[in-house]
């Protein structure tokens, strides 16, 4: 299993290194600041529109360590992980809203002890809750309910499976897990989820496996849709393609590979105004496993807090005040704006 | 031979326009419109691309179109089969003009 940039001690285990490099490594010929792209289209500052959405990551903890991940997550990371009064403390933020979408993710956000507790009480509060999961977990021996309790509960899970082949899984998220997807993928519509009328979505994820971008969602879904029912009789609802960011261990697989500027030339050629309109980030909150505050998922993993004097801890939500906040950004942004966007539901144009 | 082939020049292509940018636009309009999803999907043309980029030999377009399967949704196999496909037609190609070989062998021979 690949070891963590944090347990080898990587010097991009820093967020204070990635962000040296994505600020100031080479993009030759369109060094442009995200901000100035925003601003030459017409659309910065870029600036929240409500919180329809509460994702909250529970923890770096992992059962894999993929190269693309952003979190650096793995089996060694056992301290960052959130703990019961902080699972109190989003319930809370979460009443103030009303009944917004709640996003967990993680690390395998399964695997956090309070995880079960808090989806009961978040669909107590009527939430709708979704459960980003990396499927090997529900083939884990101390998890062999699990995919039952996602059932019980009518919890949407979005899968990863960057593709329908073996090789190009297992390539990215370790050796034999694309076998141990598919029986996880069995569990879960064997329980009816992917089945048209069981009300139980079941969604995956693409990333591409390597430096460059997304095809076509909808041509890609076909394919999935396709080589998994011929294949594993597998069913699915949606496919989500999403961009890999140039943050942690895929920045590090970047920089290794001598592909770090032309990828992110790639990006910055790409930059689509439509798909910068529909980001993520302005209609959503998140939330790390220590309770800060955050505009996205990438923006914590870079330690970029919400800004411009909002509160940035759960325990001071305030939804007025970050309803309408301004992003943070930096140049990883242009991962989100590239092509057809890239959100975590996919393509945003 | 490096000197000749960098894979810096190929973002540089564009500069191909500086002394005649009219026949540049005109290429860049031309070319992009190629591409665009017609009768066949941007699949099969990036896969046409690719094959097309082998039996020219063209190592920019063997660069450029090798990502540009990846990016649209296109694996090894699929690439590997294309080239296959250029290959045979190059191969083919050579073997057939065996005939005029023959012809002419024919045509001079007692």
């Amino acid at each position: 299993m690949l070891a963590t940039l944090q347990s080898s001690q990587h010097p991009l285990a820093s967020t204070a290194e990635q962000l040296r490099v994505l600020q100031s490594g080479p993009l030759p010929g369109a060094a442009k600041p995200f901000d100035q792209a925003l601003a030459d289209t017409g659309l910065g500052p870029l600036v929240a529109n409500g919180i329809e959405v509460v994702q909250v990551n529970v923890g770096k903890l992992c059962n894999q360590t993929c190269k693309h991940c952003h979190v650096d997550a793995g089996p060694d990371r056992t301290e960052e992980n959130m703990a019961p009064e902080t699972f109190e403390l989003c319930l809370g933020a979460i009443r103030k809203i009303g009944q917004p979408e709640v996003d967990i993710t993680g690390g395998a956000p399964e695997l956090n002890p309070c995880f079960r507790d808090f989806v009961e009480r978040v669909r107590d509060l009527g939430c709708a809750v979704t459960d980003r999961c990396n499927l090997t977990v529900l083939t884990l021996p101390s998890q062999r309910d699990l995919a039952g309790f996602l059932a019980r509960h009518r919890v949407r899970v979005i899968a990863s499976l960057p593709y329908f082949l073996s090789s190009r899984t297992d390539a990215q998220r370790g050796r034999g897990v694309f076998d141990k997807s598919v029986a996880g993928l069995r569990l879960l519509n064997a329980l009816g989820y992917g089945m048209p009328g069981s009300g139980l979505e079941l969604d995956l994820v693409y990333n591409p496996t390597g430096a460059f971008l997304p095809p076509d969602q909808a041509a890609l879904e076909s394919d999935f849709r396709r080589e998994l029912r011929a294949r594993h009789q597998i069913e699915f609802n949606s496919l989500f393609a999403i961009t890999n960011m140039p943050i942690s261990r895929y920045l590090e697989f970047l920089v290794r590979s001598g592909n770090y500027e032309r990828y992110m030339q790639k990006l910055v050629t790409a930059f689509n105004p439509g798909a910068a309109e529909g980001v993520m980030c302005r209609t959503m909150i998140s939330v790390g496993w220590d309770g800060r505050l955050y505009d996205c998922d990438f923006n914590q993993m870079l330690d970029l807090e919400v800004g411009f004097g909002k509160p940035r801890h759960i325990r001071d939500f305030d939804i007025e005040g970050l309803s309408g906040r301004q992003i943070e950004t930096r140049q990883h942004c242009y991962g989100c704006t590239a092509g057809a966007g890239s959100s975590c539901g996919g393509t945003t144009v | 031979m490096a000197d000749y082939y960098d894979e810096a020049d190929l973002p540089r292509f564009a500069e191909m326009g500086t002394e005649a940018p009219e026949l540049w636009d005109k290429f860049s309009s031309w070319y992009g419109a190629v591409f665009e999803a017609g009768a066949l999907s941007k699949r099969e043309k990036s896969l046409i691309a690719l094959a097309v980029a082998h039996a020219v030999q063209c190592p920019y377009c063997i660069d450029a179109y090798t990502q540009g399967c990846l990016e649209q949704g296109s694996n090894l196999e699929q690439m590997t089969e294309a080239v296959h496909v250029a290959s045979a037609i190059k191969g083919g190609s050579a073997l057939v003009h065996g005939l005029q070989m023959r012809k002419i062998a024919d045509k001079v021979s007692m």
